[in-house]
């Protein structure tokens, strides 16, 4: 037994933490962020550079055909430099779904150009988690009508990967007529979300209609996004102890201070184990399909609760500092905020975790 | 123990019942955010004073309502302010930090000069205090003034200054001894912001606004009237206010008013067939905080029962300002919580919640946390001064030898 990267992926993570080191300042950041469509173009091809975009697709589709857990590590390195690049669901959860669940004209038609960086399709099954202000989407003689909210990656995409109330998922271009597409605004900059209404939009289904698949990328999207989180708490967590180093009150440095010390200790310990539980269910992913979205639950719901408490203690860590926008400690602190939030908050992925292992029944 | 107000008190609650139901329509709709008050927030203002529910105890001289102080109606008129869900008077930092200290330690002109505009909200001002390299040890702040032909003439920069923006008036502290141990150095001045040589810069913070600014001073000069007390007792001075300060953001009332709008917010908001409130696990954490709300309520009551006995309030006023502040905090954390993805909808979103309010309130809540006193120097206080343990020893002072090793030593560890 090995509980830890491989020598590939220890190469891959530092490949892309340069590489973002490099592209993507925060002075980067910052810029991205102020625009609507905060993408880019930059670090994006700088991460095209590495193959990023078409990790998780089958070599014989153009891609790398890597892991989950390659895929966390990558999310980690992204938010780390608050990355405004999309991922999550373009690079990860939608080759995810084609590679799984697609025919294989749609194989074909779709994963090498997303490989390629030439295609990007955003992904909406906020409402296979719980549905909001009464959105959900339903699917009758081949068209679609209702409100997908939540979609992700969704500036700029060429198709929705959109779940109906059933779970089944389905593919629709961009400009199906019938289509209207909102942007959403989060505290987040530095990611693209948006709604989706239909309105007998003409959809093309993926195969599979028990639901199946739906669940193995919201399993997926939890993972990545508490990877994503750890990331983002790293970062915070090393700023807060940099910051403790140099700042001095009452003539010492606050990292002399106790209470400063132990806030930037407790937040070490509780973050450490989350890199581990992550690891743990991204791995499972591939490696033991029938643990992972138990896993992928308390990943997510344990990372949420851990890093909103990172999130404010480093916060506090840097006093004053810490909440003005002169040392952008917030690009990180609303990073997590939205990692939390989506694809269920702490309560329930927990809900969802007690039904799977029979404590309750389905509500 | 008895709870009853008696009589008299209850016909005090009475007529201003009637007030609020008869004049209850005039009071600003608008947000309390903003620095200035609109000419509606004023009107207000004059009317709440006229009537003596507002800048209730301070003398008819200078623009007050001039009655003796009686705690239990201040409390009555908070209570029926919040319970009506009407804004009762103007608490900016001009009324709440530098009007009590006028009252305490001005002199008879500048209680005249400066009170009465104050009150009726015609003058604002903003709190000098902070510096870059002054924070929680505020006493080693750096800012200088040297007296020059019957004028302080004063150099330096100050941070966090909120409001400084549209502030007419700064009190702002000093250096003006420099050879006095530095608690001992310091002044308290009162100046217009429109004197020459003040620069104010807006500071963005994380909520995306500025409500901040930094403002520099560079040989702005002011007449030496303009001090409040005896030069080198600024400290003392401004430690009256930051008393002052500490009680506005534990107000008891303001947090049953959010935690009030929480559960409005938890009924209407709906996850799939039901409501945020009907969730078990977000209900369970609605009571726990309605009972710490109510805690806090309590525990202001006995404040209130010990300072009309003249005892000092002991514990439950030294923790006022941590709990509070939390409380406040974790109010919106639950309010997020409970709005699920649509919790992190902000800047004028589509489907935004309340204009985006629950987002900024986290996050201007943990600044509150920070603000005035962090969280870690109130639990100091808590420790040393409530629990009398034993203080933090004074480290040694420094040589300037040693601090070049120290220096050198973290270089190194920083490099590596
Ligand atoms: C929302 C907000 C509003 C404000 N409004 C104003 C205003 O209007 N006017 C004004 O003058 N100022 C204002 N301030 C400034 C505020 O008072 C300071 O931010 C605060 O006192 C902390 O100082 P600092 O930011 O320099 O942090 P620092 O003092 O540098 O603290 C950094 C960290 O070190 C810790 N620390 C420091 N000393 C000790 C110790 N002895 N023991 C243990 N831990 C310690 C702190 O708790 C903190 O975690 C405001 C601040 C905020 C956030």
């Amino acid at each position: 037994m090995d509980f830890g990267l491989s020598q590939e992926q220890q190469m891959l993570r530092d490949a892309v933490a340069r590489c973002l080191a490099d592209t993507c300042p925060l002075e980067h950041v910052r810029e991205c962020s102020e625009r609507d469509n905060p993408v880019s173009d930059k670090v994006l091809d700088a991460l095209q550079g590495l193959g990023i975009p078409g990790m998780m697709i089958p070599e014989e589709h153009g891609g790398l055909g890597m892991t989950l857990l390659d895929a966390a590590l990558v999310a980690e390195q992204l938010a780390y430099a608050v990355a405004p690049v999309s991922f999550l669901a373009s690079h990860v959860l939608a080759p995810l779904a084609l590679s799984e669940a697609g025919s294989e004209d749609q194989k074909v038609r779709w994963l090498p150009k997303i490989a390629s960086g030439e295609a990007h399709i955003s992904v909406a099954i906020s409402e296979t988690v719980e549905a909001r202000d009464g959105a959900g989407v339903t699917c009758r003689g081949g068209k679609l009508d209702g409100t997908a909210l939540f979609a992700l990656d969704f500036a700029g995409a060429d198709a929705f990967l959109v779940a109906d109330t059933t779970g089944r998922l389905h593919l629709v271009p961009a400009n199906a007529s019938g289509l209207e597409k909102i942007p959403l605004t989060t505290i987040d900059r530095t990611r693209s979300v948006g709604e989706l209404r239909f309105a007998q939009v003409t959809a093309e289904p993926l195969a599979d209609d028990s639901g199946f698949t739906a669940g193995r990328l919201r399993d997926a999207g939890r993972i990545l996004l508490a990877a994503d989180s750890l990331g983002a708490g790293q970062a915070m967590i090393e700023k807060a102890v940099d910051y403790s180093g140099q700042r001095e009150q009452f003539g010492r440095l606050i990292g002399s201070f106790q209470a400063v010390k132990h806030m930037c200790a407790e937040m070490a310990a509780h973050h450490e184990p989350c890199r581990s539980l992550i690891w743990y269910a991204a791995y499972a992913y591939e490696a033991m399909p029938e643990d992972v979205s138990l896993a992928a639950c308390q990943a997510k719901s344990h990372t949420g609760d851990v890093h909103r408490f990172v999130a404010r203690t480093s916060t506090e860590v840097h006093g004053g500092m810490g909440f003005t926008d002169l040392v952008g400690l917030h690009y990180w602190f609303k990073r997590i905020g939205f990692d939390r939030q989506v694809l269920g908050g702490p309560e329930s992925a927990r809900a969802e975790a007690a039904v799977l292992q029979g404590w309750i029944k389905a509500a | 123990m008895d709870l009853d107000y008696g009589p008299e008190y209850d016909a005090f609650r009475q007529e201003m019942r009637l007030f609020l139901k008869l004049h209850g329509h005039r009071a600003p709709t608008g947000q309390a955010r903003a620095a200035r008050p609109s000419a509606e927030a004023v009107e207000w203002q004059k009317l709440l004073i006229e009537h003596g529910y507002t800048a209730r105890t301070i003398p008819r001289d200078y623009g007050g309502y001039g009655s003796e102080p009686d705690i239990l109606k201040s409390r009555i008129i908070a209570e029926e302010f919040s319970r009506a869900g009407i804004p009762g008077g103007l608490a900016n930092q001009g009324i709440s930090m530098l009007v009590p200290t006028l009252l305490e330690l001005g002199t008879e002109e500048q209680k005249r000069q400066w009170v009465e505009p104050t009150l009726k909200g015609e003058v604002v001002w903003c709190q000098g205090y902070s510096e870059p390299g002054a924070g929680s040890d505020l006493a080693s702040l750096k800012t200088s003034a040297r007296i020059e032909s019957g004028e302080f003439v004063i150099n330096g920069q100050k941070i966090w200054t909120s409001t400084a923006k549209q502030a007419d008036m700064i009190f702002c502290l000093v250096r003006t001894e420099h050879d006095a141990p530095k608690h001992g150095g310091i002044s308290y001045l009162i100046f217009s912001m429109d004197t020459p040589g003040i620069e104010v810069r807006p500071l963005k913070t994380m909520t995306g606004h500025a409500e901040f600014n930094e403002t520099f001073f560079s040989e702005v000069r002011v007449p030496v009237g303009q001090i409040v007390g005896e030069r080198g007792q600024g400290w003392f001075v401004a430690n009256a206010t930051l008393g002052h300060e500490r009680g506005m953001l534990g107000d008891p009332d303001a947090l049953e008013n959010r935690f009030q709008a929480l559960v409005r917010l938890m009924k209407e908001e709906r996850i799939g067939m039901g409501r945020a409130i009907d969730n078990s696990v977000l209900r369970d954490r609605l009571g726990a905080l309605q009972a710490e709300v109510a805690a806090m309520k309590c525990n202001g009551m006995r404040i209130l029962s010990n300072s009309l006995k003249g005892e000092p309030g002991g514990m439950a006023k030294l923790i006022v300002k941590l709990q509070s502040c939390e409380l406040a905090h974790q109010i919106s954390a639950l309010a997020i919580d409970a709005m699920g993805e649509m919790g992190i909808l902000y800047s004028g979103s589509a489907r935004e919640r309340m204009r985006g309010t629950w987002q900024w309130n986290y996050m201007f809540q943990l600044g509150l946390i920070i603000g005035g006193g962090t969280a870690q120097i109130q639990k100091n206080i808590i420790a040393e001064r409530g629990l009398d343990m034993p203080r933090e020893p004074k480290l040694p002072k420094i040589s300037g030898a040693a601090k070049g090793t120290a220096d050198m030593l973290r270089q190194k560890q920083g490099s590596a």
